[in-house]
């Protein structure tokens, strides 16, 4: 009785430390807060909600059934399927959703201050991407496993299905074409990075043959030796970028490198996994851990004050790194950290096949998404303790602020936050770049964060070094991304073909690897073209239709599971999936609304394409700009209708839902549970 | 002495942990699972060499998505 008291009142003073901490960091205005009041507030709140609103999802909602054998336990093969220890399908988990995507879209959501941004990430986590995350794992291991596609297609129907997969495939081509913006603009003009990243390439080669050949499947050992060379690759690229023949190999525009990464996408795809991606990925995921591990220890050794105001002038829709109100675009920003539908395919792929028992479901589901949450939450932090008008100046493109240092620093004093361009320069010396101006994507901004954390904690003479490894710490496991997502696509689109012809869908086939790959790199290869020629720096046009995209994907993954609730009989519950629903639905809707119908140039497209016509016609542009507009007005009309061909087939799988439940509840006849039997457990 | 002995047990678990999520033991649990499941059916196979064993692993490993944004 003693033991329960006190536990209630442990549980109390959380909450009670949480909402103080929350308060504190929402009602201060005007002075600078301390970075240990946001930690406060997500530890305290992601307590809370895991041991409280994940423990009744597990026990009310979805109950739980420690006697039930999971399908790792009943299919057990030794390889896919396999009863393997919490901790380490958590990490597992963890390192297969976390990417770069909670990273870049707080750092960009920072325009807005850092205060919407970071209660959407806690919110959205606990109530919408967690539960998404865990409900998703749950009925996936419920069903030996089954794809987010297929448990669509068996719960709501062939539409449901098809349109899952359509989203999924047209997601990753987005998120890959903007994922290689991103490390298209950390590396222009900068031989450091660019040979330390391009370095990363033979080194996974290195790794792979010897995993492969010299000592096969010694996997730590190999991966020690690659982490070595990964490091020792930065800083031999500070050695090239001091070389006076030497670093002109490694100092480029933006095109040629977008060239080089859409060439190394196709080769990465048809390469044998085991020589390129299955290394890389090896050395992504120890660099993704650790450097996590170690900003979050530097973070709270500093204990850094956030610079930028908690709410800035830029929430009436006139940012300068995109341009929309904050409703609803700060919650298409930040997809990954606060809901992204793409763990949904991680919750229904690999994960559910290793789960021992179905009471680890709460831990791995729920707990790995608040860790990604935690991730975002860093990201912004890092984005925020930088001076404002360092921070705009990084990451407002040209065409906002113009090409000239002294025009953009004139113009970001206008919106009253102090920068000089001795300032940046100075900057720019110290992080061993030649220039930090319009360095756009949000990677150079987040590297420039991180390393005057790490060097102010851990030793300042290395600040370049500190630069040049998160440099090289993002641009790894973008590549990663954009290897096994082109990969991805291209299974995907074999699957397609194979329909029609029964040749091109085997994956060994070399005709049908080839030509599918070569689709799916042209598809991303695209838009990355599209964006590094665009003057507004491209990522203000892809990182919201990424947004969407993901939203989207959230959305059908929450219809799914609302359907499986309400035919299972548990509509009186169904609100735990369908509250985050209705608010996806809303956001994704009005921001696809928006960006079509808008009238203003910077958020809608048709208003873009239009305004850059007029222009061409009058004959106002400038040459280079005038040589360039037809193919961004052809792209603005693409990416209008892509818009709304993404928001068809969201209202397609709800209304299909919506059916489905009513019928459900009418007691007529519709498609039944595909839930396994039950099988009691002998481990 | 007993908290030496515990902090061994901690790392020889962590250690253990490590080697699992990396899959540098997959070969060792997979002669593990051979022994217990395969070797006393009649039709037994032999097990697979460390090399073999690794390929198909690695490449069932990168069969669907694994990664993510």
């Amino acid at each position: 009785m003693v033991h329960k008291n006190l536990k209630l009142i442990i549980w109390f003073a959380i909450a009670l430390l949480g909402a103080f901490a929350l308060s504190t960091i929402a009602l201060s205005r005007g002075e600078s807060i301390n970075v240990l009041w946001i930690i406060t507030a997500a530890a305290c709140i992601y307590a809370i909600a895991y041991r409280f609103y994940a423990a009744w999802i597990a026990a009310k909602v979805l109950v739980i059934d420690e006697t039930r054998a999971t399908p790792a336990e009943r299919l057990d093969n030794g390889r896919d399927y396999m009863p393997t220890n919490k901790w380490v399908v958590f990490g597992h988990h963890f390192a297969a959703i976390a990417g770069p995507g909670p990273l870049v879209g707080p750092t960009l959501a920072a325009q807005f201050g850092y205060l919407p941004g970071t209660l959407w990430i806690l919110i959205g986590a606990v109530l919408g991407g967690a539960v998404q995350d865990m409900v998703t794992l749950f009925f996936s291991t419920r069903r030996n496993g089954r794809s987010l596609g297929q448990m669509a297609r068996d719960e709501i129907g062939v539409i449901g299905g098809t349109a899952a997969l359509i989203g999924t495939f047209l997601i990753m081509i987005i998120l890959i074409a903007v994922l290689g913006l991103v490390v298209v603009n950390a590396m222009k003009h900068s031989p450091w990075a660019t040979s330390t990243v391009a370095a990363t390439i033979p080194i996974a080669m290195i790794i792979g043959i010897y995993m492969r050949y010299i000592r096969p499947g010694r996997v730590l050992e190999a991966s020690a030796i690659g982490v070595v060379l990964l490091l020792l690759s930065v800083f031999a690229g500070g050695w090239i970028d001091h070389h006076e023949t030497l670093r002109v190999f490694f100092d480029h525009d933006g095109l040629p490198l977008a060239f080089a990464i859409i060439v190394y996408g196709f080769a990465a795809a048809v390469l044998p996994v085991w020589l390129l991606l299955a290394p890389r990925d090896y050395l992504s995921t120890y660099m993704k851990l650790g450097t996590i591990i170690l900003l979050a220890v530097a973070i709270i050794i500093l204990r850094p004050d956030i610079h930028m105001p908690a709410i800035t002038q830029f929430t009436d829709g006139s940012g300068p790194i995109f341009g929309g109100k904050l409703f609803p675009f700060v919650f298409i920003t930040i997809a990954c950290g606060a809901i992204s539908g793409f763990h949904a395919l991680i919750a229904s792929g690999t994960t559910p096949k290793l789960l021992a028992n179905e009471r680890d479901i709460r831990m791995i589901g729920y707990g790995a998404m608040l860790l990604e949450s935690f991730v975002a939450i860093m990201a912004m932090i890092a984005a925020t303790v930088l001076e404002p008008g360092v921070f705009f100046a990084i990451n407002s493109p040209a065409g906002v602020v113009g090409k000239d240092a002294i025009d953009a620093v004139a113009k970001i004093n206008s919106w009253g936050y102090a920068v000089t361009v001795e300032q940046m320069n100075q900057l720019a010396k110290d992080m061993g770049e030649s220039s930090l101006f319009a360095r756009t994507g949000g990677a150079p901004s987040l590297a420039v964060g991180m390393a005057s954390i790490f060097g102010n904690a851990f030793g300042k003479g290395m600040l370049a070094l500190w630069y040049h490894f998160a440099i090289m710490f993002e641009a790894i496991f973008i590549l990663t991304t954009l290897d096994a997502g082109t990969r991805v696509g291209r299974f995907m689109l074999q699957d397609m073909l194979g329909n029609f012809n029964k040749k091109l869908g085997e994956t060994s086939y070399m005709p049908s690897v080839i030509l599918t790959s070569a689709i799916v790199v042209a598809g991303w290869g695209y838009f990355l073209y599209i964006g590094v020629i665009d003057p507004n720096g491209g990522v203000n046009i892809l990182w919201p239709l990424f947004g969407i995209a993901n939203q989207m994907l959230a959305a059908i993954a929450l219809c799914v599971a609302t359907a499986i609730l309400v035919k299972s009989g548990k509509l009186k519950y169904a609100w735990v999936t369908a509250l985050p629903l209705a608010w996806l639905v809303t956001i994704t809707t009005t921001a696809a609304y928006q960006k079509i119908f808008s009238d203003d140039i910077r958020v809608g497209f048709f208003a873009a394409a239009n305004d850059l016509s007029a222009k061409l016609a009058a004959g106002v542009l400038p040459a280079d700009k005038a040589s360039i507009a037809p193919q961004l007005i052809f792209n603005q009309h693409l990416d209008a209708y892509l818009t709304l061909f993404f928001v068809a087939v969201l209202w397609i799988v709800i209304i299909d839902m919506l059916i489905i439940c009513k019928h459900a509840l009418q007691g007529l006849r519709i498609l039944p549970l595909s839930d396994t039997e039950y099988v009691k457990t002998s481990m | 002495m007993l908290n030496l002995t515990k902090m061994g047990h901690f790392l020889l678990h962590s250690w253990r942990g490590v080697r699992q999520l990396s899959g540098d033991d997959a070969y060792e649990q997979y002669l593990k699972y051979h022994a217990e499941f395969h070797a006393c059916t009649i039709d037994a196979m032999p097990a697979l060499s460390r090399k073999e064993f690794f390929k198909l692993w690695q490449d069932s490993q990168w069969q669907g998505v694994n990664r993510c944004c």
